[in-house]
C-alpha cells in the first residue's frame, strides 16, 4: 500500500512508464475517503477504455486532436525553494481579496486564509484534499456531478482519476463576500502536468467572486493542464467566476466547466484565453430553476500558431430562464479559433431568453476562425438569437487612429482592446477589468517581436 | 519654408480625377478658409494631406515645413505636427477618449519615456472645460453614440491636446447648432497663434463670422478657382457658388 503522495512516489518502481499521467493512479491513497478513491478508479477505467477523439466527432470538428497525445507528460515534483519564492512574488494580482491559494505542479504552496469574520459566518475556502476530509459530505454531494457532455468525457475521466489539487469553496446562506477569492495554478517543469480543480458551492442568496489564474513559470517549457471547475449558484445566489488563462504557448490545456444555476440565481463567468498552444474550453450552463440567469463571457487573443477551441451548451431546463453568451476572439498570424455552441431549450422551459453572439476579429489573412452556432428549441414562447461574425479591422478606423500619431501596431492593439472591452466591461468589476486588460497588453507586447 | 504647401496636386479615385492641379500654401500663423460646394473634393484634399490609403496621388506634392509628406506614413505626419479634424470622425468602440488621447500623446514621447498621468489629466480637463465637454466623456468610447455636435467638439478637443503645427479642419461646423458653433469657434480661436497654421474647410459662410480667416479660397471641381481676403466669403454668400462655378467650368469642359 502506498501513501497519499503515491502518484509521485510510484515513479521509483518503474519510472519510464509509471511517471506519465497516462499510467493508472495509485491503489488507495488511504487518507482520502473511500468514495473518492472509488471515483478515481472509475475515472481511470473510463479514461482507459474510451476512444481518443477524432475530427469526425462533431464535438471535435476543426479541433487539433493531435495535440492530445499525452504520452510526454508526467507529474512533476514541487518547485525548488528559489522557484517557490519567485512564484509567490509573481502571484500578487489583486490588492483587495478575501483569500488566496497558490498551487504549483499541483502542490499547495501558499494559503491566505479567509478573514475571521467570513470563517465565523461559515464560509469554507480550502484546498480540495483537505475539504475532502473536513467537509466530506458537502464535497461528495457536489463533486463532478455533471457529466462532461461537450466532447471531453475522456479527459474529465482522466481528471477524476488524477486530480490532487484545487479549491473547495462554500458560501452559506445569505453570506456575501465583498472581495474576490484568488486561486493560482502554476506549471513549472518541462512536460509537467496539472489537474486544477475548483468546486464552488454558493448557497441561497449568497454572493461571491472567484478569480483563477493559470500560469507557467517558464515561458517555453511544454506542459499539460486538464482542469475542471464546477460552479453551483443556489437559489438567488450571485456567482461571478473569472479565469485568466496564461499558460505559456507550448502548453496543451483542457478546461471543463459546468455551471448550475438554481431559481432566481445568476452566474457570470468570464474566461480570458491567452496562453497554450492548443487550448480547449468546454462550458456547460444549466438553468435549472425558474428565473435563473447565466452570462457566459470569453475573450481569446490568439497569435502565432495558437489554437483555441471552445464548446458551449446553454441548457435551459426551467421556464423563465435567461442566458447570454458573448465570445470574442482576436486572431493574428496563423492562429485558429473554433467555436461550437448550442442553445438548448428543453420541453417546459417556456419563456426562455437565450442569446449567443460570437465575434471574430481577424488581424491576419492567414488566421482562421470557425464558428458553429446552434439552436435546439423544444418549448414554446421562447426568444433566442444567435449569430457569429468575422471581420477585419475597419480601415477608416485604423486611419483615424493613425492621424492622431498612433503607430499602426499600437493602433491595432488599441482597436482590439476596444473590441474585447465590451466583454470585459460586462463583469462590472473595475479592479479585475484593469488586471485583465494588463494581461492582454502583456500578450500584445510579447507578440511584438 | 514655414508652411503647409500643396503643389500642383492631382488625386484620383479609380479612374475619377477628384483633385485637379490644386496649389495652395498655408503659412504658419495663418488661417485659410477653403469654401466649396458639396462634391468639389474638399474632404478628398484633407484626407490626402493626412495620408489616407484609398486615394491615388497622380502628381504633385505636399510639403510641411519643407518636408515631403508623401514620403511619410500617416502617423509620422501626425507626430511631426499635422492634424486633421474629420468631417465624419470614426467611432472607436470600446476605447475611451482618455485612453485614446493618452496613446496619441504617448506616441509623441521618446522611446522609454512614460506620459505623466497627472499632467495629462490636468491638460485634458482644462481643454474639456474650454470646449464645454462634460468630464464624464473621458470614459466614453471615442465617438461611439456621440451626436454630430459632440463628435465635432471631440475633434477640436483632440486638436487642443495634440498641439499641431498645421491643422486641417474639415467641416467642423456642419451639424452644429449656433451655441455649439460658438463653442467650437471659440476653441479654435483660442488655439490660433503664430505657431499654428489652419486650413479651414467649410461649406457655409456662417462659421467665418466666428472664425475670421486671413485668406479665403473657393474650390470647385477639384481646383481653387478664386482666392482672396475674408471679404470673398461674403461675396460668395451673396452671389452663391453658381456664379463662380460658371467661370470655373469653362476650362474643365475644354
Ligand atoms: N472613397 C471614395 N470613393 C469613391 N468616390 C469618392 C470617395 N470619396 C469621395 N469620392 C467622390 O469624390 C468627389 C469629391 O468628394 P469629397 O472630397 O467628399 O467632396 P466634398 O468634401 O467637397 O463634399 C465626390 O464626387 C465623391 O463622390
Ligand atoms: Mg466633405
Amino acid at each position: 500500500m502506498s501513501n497519499g503522495t503515491a502518484v509521485l512516489e510510484e515513479v521509483t518502481q518503474t519510472p519510464a512508464v509509471k511517471s506519465t499521467i497516462t499510467s493508472s493512479p495509485q491503489e488507495g491513497a488511504d487518507d482520502l475517503p473511500l468514495w473518492f478513491q472509488q471515483q478515481r478508479e472509475q475515472g481511470w477505467r473510463e479514461f482507459s477504455t474510451m476512444p481518443n477523439p477524432t475530427r469526425k466527432d462533431q464535438a471535435w470538428r476543426f479541433s487539433n486532436v493531435d495535440a492530445l497525445d499525452l504520452s510526454p507528460y508526467r507529474f512533476a515534483n514541487a518547485p525548488s525553494d528559489d522557484e517557490q519564492v519567485e512564484i509567490l512574488e509573481r502571484s500578487a494580482m489583486l490588492n483587495g481579496k478575501s483569500g488566496r491559494l497558490i498551487f504549483a505542479n499541483d502542490q499547495l504552496l501558499e494559503r491566505d486564509a479567509l478573514p475571521e469574520s467570513l470563517r465565523k459566518a461559515g464560509v469554507i475556502f480550502q484546498p480540495l484534499e483537505r475539504a475532502l476530509i473536513e467537509h466530506e459530505d458537502l464535497v461528495r454531494k457536489h463533486f463532478m456531478t455533471q457529466p462532461a457532455v461537450l466532447g471531453s468525457a475522456k479527459f474529465a475521466a482522466l481528471h477524476r482519476a488524477q486530480v490532487r489539487a484545487g479549491a473547495f469553496i462554500y458560501v452559506p446562506r445569505a453570506v456575501e463576500l465583498e472581495l474576490p477569492i484568488e486561486i493560482f495554478h502554476w506549471l513549472v517543469d518541462e512536460n509537467a502536468a496539472v489537474f486544477p480543480h475548483l468546486l464552488l458551492v454558493a448557497d441561497e442568496l449568497s454572493k461571491i467572486t472567484v478569480i483563477e489564474h493559470f500560469r507557467s513559470f517558464d515561458q517555453t517549457a511544454p506542459g499539460f493542464a486538464c482542469g475542471v471547475n464546477d460552479l453551483i449558484a443556489g437559489r438567488g445566489a450571485m456567482v461571478k467566476y473569472i479565469c485568466a488563462q496564461r499558460w505559456n504557448e507550448n502548453v496543451t490545456a483542457l478546461q471543463i466547466n459546468a455551471t448550475t444555476v438554481e431559481r432566481d440565481a445568476s452566474a457570470m463567468s468570464l474566461n480570458l484565453h491567452l496562453g497554450g498552444s492548443y487550448s480547449r474550453f468546454e462550458s456547460l450552463s444549466r438553468l435549472v430553476g425558474e428565473g435563473a440567469r447565466s452570462d457566459l463571457l470569453a475573450v481569446a487573443v490568439a497569435h502565432r500558431k495558437q489554437e483555441f477551441d471552445a464548446r458551449t451548451l446553454q441548457d435551459h431546463v426551467s421556464p423563465h430562464t435567461a442566458s447570454d453568451l458573448l465570445y470574442k476572439n482576436a486572431l493574428d498570424d496563423r492562429a485558429r479559433t473554433t467555436f461550437g455552441g448550442l442553445i438548448r431549450v428543453e420541453p417546459h422551459a417556456h419563456f426562455t431568453d437565450a442569446y449567443q453572439k460570437v465575434r471574430n476579429l481577424l488581424l491576419s489573412d492567414d488566421a482562421e476562425a470557425n464558428s458553429m452556432p446552434g439552436l435546439e428549441i423544444l418549448a414554446d414562447n421562447v426568444r433566442c438569437t444567435h449569430g457569429a461574425t468575422s471581420g477585419q479591422i475597419d480601415e477608416d478606423e485604423l486611419f483615424y487612429l493613425r492621424t492622431r500619431g498612433i503607430p499602426v501596431k499600437v493602433a491595432q492593439h488599441l482597436i482590439v482592446t476596444g473590441f474585447l472591452n465590451e466583454v470585459v466591461q460586462r463583469l462590472d468589476q473595475a479592479a479585475i477589468a484593469t488586471h485583465l486588460h494588463r494581461l492582454i497588453e502583456q500578450k500584445f507586447a510579447s507578440g511584438a517581436d | 519654408m514655414q508652411q503647409l504647401e500643396i503643389k500642383n496636386l492631382r488625386v484620383a479615385i479609380g479612374e475619377n480625377e477628384i483633385i485637379r492641379d490644386l496649389s495652395l500654401s498655408v503659412g504658419l500663423g495663418e488661417l485659410h478658409a477653403v469654401m466649396g460646394p458639396n462634391g468639389s473634393g474638399k474632404s478628398t484634399l484633407a484626407k490626402v494631406i493626412a495620408g489616407h490609403p484609398d486615394y491615388k496621388v497622380t502628381s504633385g506634392e505636399v510639403f510641411m515645413d519643407g518636408e515631403n509628406l508623401f514620403e511619410l506614413e500617416p502617423d509620422e505626419r501626425a507626430r511631426k505636427g499635422l492634424f486633421l479634424a474629420f468631417q465624419y470622425p470614426s467611432e472607436v468602440p470600446g476605447v475611451t477618449i482618455a485612453n485614446f488621447l493618452r496613446a496619441a500623446m504617448q506616441a509623441r514621447l521618446p522611446e522609454g519615456e512614460e506620459l505623466e498621468a497627472t499632467d495629462y489629466y490636468a491638460k485634458l480637463y482644462e481643454k474639456m472645460d474650454l470646449l464645454e465637454i462634460d468630464r464624464s466623456f473621458t470614459s466614453r468610447a471615442v465617438n461611439e453614440g456621440f451626436s454630430g455636435g459632440e463628435k465635432k467638439r471631440c475633434e477640436i478637443l483632440q486638436m487642443a491636446m495634440l498641439d499641431p503645427r498645421y491643422a486641417v479642419l474639415d467641416e467642423t461646423d456642419s451639424g452644429l447648432d449656433i451655441d455649439a458653433l460658438k463653442v467650437v469657434a471659440n476653441g479654435v480661436n483660442s488655439l490660433r497663434g503664430p505657431n499654428l497654421g489652419v486650413l479651414l474647410i467649410t461649406h457655409y459662410q456662417r462659421l467665418l463670422n466666428y472664425i475670421v480667416p486671413d485668406f479665403v479660397h473657393v474650390m470647385v471641381q477639384g481646383r481653387i478657382v478664386r482666392s482672396g481676403g475674408k471679404e470673398l466669403a461674403l461675396e460668395l454668400e451673396e452671389k452663391g457658388y453658381d456664379l463662380i462655378r460658371d467661370h470655373a467650368e469653362e476650362p474643365v469642359a475644354a
